[in-house]
């Protein structure tokens, strides 16, 4: 039987020192074994390194800014569409998901492009302001956390929670604070960067680890794999990582997508205690730059969510290589200057 | 040979902005008509700036918002809210739809009896109603949604006075778990005011409580808001009936529905991001109607909503001044209007079309008003193809509010126009003239000649 | 005002500065003069050539063209 041709479109090619998952989504869909692939870079600015990796992307083409709004992006796809014709396409920024999400279905109906993602709600409750509750409501362990709007909220906080704590903006940032100055301090800065609320969370010791997956939207989970980085760059990136033997890690995950019917890709982000108590600290709603561990620890959870989405048969992965690691590197290309001229004129190369 | 489209020369650097995943606003489509009609047409026949409101886009809004309560509850009555636009052709265009009034001052609630609605149909609200302002409204059997202790009190004098019960209702302020909380209209829930105020007004006797208000914010932009309030309002309703077996009549629930402008320091445009009227009147009604209300004692549900109704039927059409080079490089292009009309823009972002057809290029500028003064400015920063002095802009989603907010300052304000559902303009206000400024004016005698002549001769 | 001697422009409006690495873009009409200038054309030659191609008057092209050789001048492009 011959296998199926898919074109596939890729969003985050900037894969620099602090990288987008794009470059990883796209080796891991080069590996599939059930279908073959030709691959389309969809890129917000002429440098991201991927739009010049031709032997991984075949084509790209510049999109708008998520703030340019539905309608335009819609417009620029369909054009997109009418030379590519697009099967199925990986939206892997988080600041362009909620765009994706509501034009999702307008996408698979009139442009016949698929994406499997999660739902609006699920995008929305995950969401680091919200995360406190979602842990109650599924029954999961995630630090102690109170949105403020002002500083004189925090020592009262602080009683409860006692200090260190974290103080974190509503979409990027966190500090943590020994005291109560520099808590407020924290405050002040991040919401003149950031705006309000500010969340004031529970400091957790003990060791990060994360769960690479995706869930059905039924409450199965079809793959997870678990890995702890080794080594972290000064931007707090994963430089390397291996995969761990961690049943409660897996549990606590299953647990997690079987509650929120999680459909799409995920990664969680745990703090493992010294007492082995495992606190949901982040949820971030699409694969990680660390993905292609997965398609190399024998879980392509990247060709199983493709998979997924064109409605073929999708076997949970129940096993994972134990011990396998990542480890990042950067490489210089040599390019022309007119392929940037390219990019940067027609936005096409 | 025909000559080619001008186009200002621009150029731009390239690889600014590197990695940078918030990017700026870019790609306007024009707008070059209304409803069918050109917009260089409107300017030429009713000058610059001048206003244009869509009746078929007004009644669209008002019809559908309609169907979407009235699919999900079956006793549904809208109040025009005549502070977000309060133009007489307006308010009757939402009349004419079946809308009451819902006023919130004097003058707004002369010009609704004006307009011809019956004096019961006029919700009065607001926190400073006078004695007169009662009077009148007690004699008109118009609902009085009472707003604090003083004016509890002075009605129930004054119906004494006038030997009359009048219908009321109480605002109520609650939690609703949004920020900041709209605490300083009406009662307190949480603590209780709100309990004792409808104890007082019930065992007085002297005033019928038939509703309950509320209104828990503005460009509300979570609807699951709406569901606890009408939860609490709910709640209210159920104990008056426990304790006094008396039925309230309605629940009003305000308004604060969001339109698709996009406000300032926001991420995603307001098109995208902002609840549909369907969210809101879902949290709503199944609050209502899962409160435990007996069937036939369900309350009517007012809605006073304003801006989601008119906000997108109002557009400003505007021509370019002049473009300037600031000291720092960047492009300012000087607009015919400003914040004086456009109060808005103040906390929108508002949407900006070039009204003509352009290439591809587009340049970042700063759009700045005709005032003389710095805080004069109504875009910080668009992109926008290279527009010449003359060209014509147009301004979305400026239906709610800018009319009746602007301000008179050192020019007139513009007409307004409405393109009826015949594709037809028609002038709803003319634009001001220095006789109707100037018309309230009393000059005393002893100021009214004066002689420059013993001042520095003007050099020939 | 001349343009810098190893400017390159290329038809899709692309400039590249070879001394500073930077690089612009620019539409057609800012092509056409930076073309012209390349050429060693008066501003008064380039106005006339510009007004003959397209419907504008001379004072617009005037105002114009003095603005864009500003910016050219702010991005170094000339000496």
């Amino acid at each position: 039987m011959s296998k199926p041709k898919y074109t596939i479109a890729v969003t985050g090619l900037n894969a620099v020192d602090s990288p987008g998952p794009g470059i990883s989504v796209i080796r891991a869909l080069r590996d599939a074994k059930s279908f073959d692939v030709r691959i389309i870079g969809l890129s917000y600015e002429s440098l991201e390194p991927g739009i010049y990796m031709h032997d991984l992307v075949d084509k790209t083409y510049q999109v708008p800014y998520p703030a340019a709004g539905q309608s335009i992006l819609f417009e620029r796809f369909e054009y997109i569409n009418s030379i590519e014709n697009i099967d199925f396409l990986f939206p892997n920024f988080d600041a362009e998901l909620f765009n994706f999400i509501a034009i999702q279905e307008q996408f698979e109906k009139e442009l016949g492009i698929t994406m499997v993602l999660p739902t609006q709600e699920q995008f929305e409750a995950r969401h680091k302001v919200n995360l406190f509750e979602y842990g109650e409501k599924h029954g999961i362990k995630v630090p102690f956390a109170k949105m403020v709007y002002n500083m004189s909220e925090i020592p009262a906080i602080a009683n409860d929670i006692g200090y260190p704590l974290v103080v974190k903006g509503k979409f990027y940032d966190a500090k943590i604070a020994y005291t109560t100055d520099q808590a407020m301090q924290h405050f002040n800065k991040i919401s003149t960067q950031w705006g309000l609320p500010v969340l004031i969370q529970e400091f957790v010791h003990g060791s990060e680890v994360n769960v690479c997956g995706i869930g059905n939207g039924e409450g199965v989970t079809l793959g997870a794999v678990p890995m702890r980085k080794l080594y972290i760059t000064d931007k707090g990136k994963a430089w390397a990582g291996v995969t761990l033997d961690d049943d409660n890690l897996i549990n606590v995950t299953h647990k997690l997508v079987k509650a929120t019917k999680w459909r799409g890709p995920f990664e969680l982000e745990f703090i493992k205690t010294s007492d082995d108590e495992y606190f949901l600290i982040e949820i971030n709603p699409r694969f990680p730059a660390w993905c292609y561990l997965t398609a190399g620890s024998g879980q392509n959870q990247i060709e199983a969510l493709v998979n997924l989405g064109k409605g073929n048969k999708v076997v949970p992965f129940e096993t994972y290589d134990v011990g396998k690691m990542f480890i990042r590197y950067s490489y210089d290309m040599i390019v022309n200057l007119s392929e940037f001229e390219q990019i940067s004129t027609i936005g096409e190369i | 040979m025909e000559k080619k489209q001008y186009e200002r020369p621009i150029i731009k650097p390239l690889n600014t902005g590197l990695m940078n995943k918030f990017g700026t606003r870019t790609e306007y489509t024009p707008t070059t008509h209304i409803d069918g009609v050109a917009v260089s047409e409107l300017i030429k026949e009713f000058g610059s700036p001048l206003f244009v409101l869509s009746e078929r886009k007004i009644r669209e809004n008002y019809k559908n918002a309609k169907r979407i309560f009235e699919t999900r509850y079956p006793k549904i009555q809208f109040a025009w809210s005549y502070k977000t636009n309060y133009l007489n052709a307006i308010c009757n265009i939402f009349h004419q739809e079946g809308s009451w009034g819902e006023v919130v001052s004097r003058f707004e609630y002369e010009k609704a009896l004006k307009n011809g609605v019956p004096g019961n149909k006029i919700l009065f609200n607001g926190p400073d109603k006078t004695d007169d302002d009662l009077r009148v409204a007690i004699k008109n059997d118009s609902p009085i949604h009472i707003d604090h202790l003083d004016e509890l009190y002075r009605l129930i004098e004054i119906a004494g006075e006038l030997n009359a019960k009048p219908r009321v209702a109480i605002r109520v302020n609650m939690d609703t778990g949004i920020y900041p909380m709209w605490d300083r209209f009406g009662f307190n829930y949480e603590n209780g005011q709100a309990w004792d105020a409808i104890n007082k007004i019930i065992a007085g006797n002297k005033l019928n409580l038939v509703g309950l208000h509320c209104h828990i914010g503005t460009f509300m932009l979570s609807p699951g808001a709406y569901g606890i309030a009408a939860t609490k309002m709910a709640d209210l309703a159920l104990s008056i009936k426990k304790r006094y077996k008396k039925t309230i009549t309605y629940i009003d629930m305000g308004g604060g529905f969001a339109s698709k402008n996009t406000l300032k320091g926001t991420y995603q445009l307001g098109a995208d991001a902002v609840p549909e009227i369907s969210q809101y009147a879902e949290a709503i009604c199944s609050a209502l109607l899962n409160a435990g209300f007996e069937t036939e004692e369900l309350p009517y549900l007012y809605l006073e909503t304003g801006r989601a109704l008119v906000d997108d039927a109002g557009f400003l059409l505007g021509s370019v001044i002049s473009n300037k080079r600031l000291s720092d490089g960047r492009r300012a292009t000087i607009m015919d209007f400003g914040v004086n009309i456009l109060f808005t823009s103040f906390w929108y972002d508002h949407k900006i079309s070039p009204a003509q057809e352009f290439g591809l290029h587009t340049e970042d500028c700063v759009l700045y008003g005709p005032l003389c003064m710095n805080i004069d400015v109504v875009r910080e920063n668009i992109s926008l193809p290279p527009m010449k002095a003359g060209d014509h802009v147009v301004v979305h989603h400026v239906g709610a509010y800018n009319i009746t907010q602007s301000m008179q300052f050192i020019a007139m304000r513009p007409a307004v126009v409405l393109i009826d559902m015949n594709g037809k303009p028609n002038v709803i206000k003319k634009k001001e003239t220095l006789d109707i400024i100037e018309i309230n004016e009393v000059l005393p005698a002893y100021l009214k000649t004066f002689n420059l002549n013993s001042t520095q001769e003007i050099e020939k | 005002m001349k343009m810098r001697k190893n400017i390159a422009l290329s038809d899709s409006g692309f400039i590249f500065n070879p001394s500073t690495g930077d690089s612009y873009s620019a539409n057609p009409i800012g092509q056409m003069i930076i073309q012209a200038l390349q050429n060693g054309k008066t501003d008064e030659e380039i106005t006339k050539s510009i007004e003959e191609e397209y419907m504008i008057d001379a004072s617009t092209v005037e105002k114009d063209l003095y603005d864009f050789k500003n910016m050219l001048k702010n991005y170094k492009l000339t000496e």
